[in-house]
């Protein structure tokens, strides 16, 4: 009994040695760009991952740098990426100075947002409100605010479910085109209309 | 008499104190993490000791478990545009999941405890050095983007 017990334990310990916990950096498929990914061992050791299909296995107390050609990628994570949900996309608006009006053309254009996402499965959008650097901070706040709420409104007229809007506004803070204070830039009085 | 009674009545109040924070707590509105938007074979979400057979359309929040099967898959989109893929007979954690949408903080960490995973980074690792955390049994990656696989007790 106890010689059994000894057995399965070791067993135990043994498959606790041999798994290896593995991570791949891809480039992104769309832009090609490679991020970073510090690997950090729970029992020492670390590698920081920066470049396309580089790996690191971590396991037996030791993390280990490598990479893994695209074909043994393909064969053991070709679902898993071909799986993903597929990427936001994001559509840009224009509004009319120091108001929450689009412009006629870009409320020409939500229709066809709104066939885009609707093709999607349980589709959520995010409204995004920006604003130029005319007045303060507070009121580009509002301002913003107050123009994804009216795109919202104009979305949930022509029948997308309420529910699945979100909005937000945020100011001055990201301006398209970088201005002075002040300076009036009708590219940053936008609505952007993010479809997940 | 009197003096007996009044501790009792004490303890009386604090459980009535304690039902009613439970009742409270459970009644703020938890804040949505992601929403699935694939299902593949068998899928379960475990929530406060309830398993729910996932569904696309399904909200995600921090603290569920997304457990696949051995022919499970499932695609989950976030808040914050991160985009997770799992693979079959795989369990992960949502240990924690904050975003807000004015100023881009928050914090991303999930636990891979088993299987295959597939992820874009959103919003969160882009803004904020070391925002996004992904736990495996051997290690802790720190991410700051963007598209990467991770799997945890495969044969090598």
């Amino acid at each position: 009994m106890t010689a059994r017990l000894g057995c399965a334990l070791l067993v135990v310990v043994l498959a606790g040695c041999a798994t290896t916990d593995r991570v791949i950096l891809l480039p992104d498929d769309i832009s090609g760009k490679v991020g970073k990914i510090d690997v950090v061992g729970r029992d020492g050791g670390e590698v920081l991952l920066d470049s396309a299909y580089g790996e690191a296995r971590t396991g037996g107390g030791k993390v280990q740098g490598d990479t893994l050609d695209t074909e043994s990628l393909r064969k053991e994570f070709g679902k898993e990426l071909a799986n993903l949900p597929e990427r936001p996309k994001s559509f840009l608006l224009y509004c009319e100075n120091g108001s929450d009006q689009l412009t006629p053309e870009s409320r020409d254009q939500l229709p066809a947002i709104l066939d885009e996402v609707t093709r999607r499965p349980a589709p959520e959008v995010v409204v995004i409100g920006h604003t130029d650097r005319v007045g303060s901070v507070e009121y580009n706040d509002k301002l913003s605010l107050a123009r994804a709420q009216a795109v919202r409104d104009q979305l949930i007229k022509l029948g997308f479910d309420q529910a699945r809007i979100v909005v937000a506004g945020r100011g001055e803070r990201e301006p398209l085109v970088p201005t002075d204070d002040e300076v009036p830039e009708p590219r940053n009085r936008r609505v952007e209309i993010e479809v997940r | 008499m009197n003096q007996r009674t009044r501790p009792r009545y004490r303890v009386f109040q604090w459980l009535l104190l304690g039902v009613a924070f439970a009742a409270f707590s459970a009644a703020a509105d938890p804040e949505v993490a992601g929403i699935i938007k694939s299902v593949e074979g068998s899928v379960t979400i475990t929530r406060a000791d309830a398993a729910l057979p996932a569904q696309v359309g399904m909200p995600v929040y921090q603290a569920d478990r997304v457990v696949t099967g051995a022919d499970g898959s499932a695609g989950i989109t976030f808040e914050d545009n991160s985009l997770l893929s799992l693979g079959p007979s795989t369990n992960l954690n949502i240990d924690r999941f904050a975003f807000d949408t004015t100023t881009y903080d928050g914090a991303f960490e999930i636990t891979l405890g088993k299987g295959k995973l597939a992820v874009i980074s959103g919003k969160i690792a882009k803004h904020q050095q070391d925002a996004m955390k992904v736990r495996t049994p051997a290690s802790i990656l720190g991410v700051r983007g963007t598209e990467f696989v991770v799997e945890v007790g495969g044969a090598k």
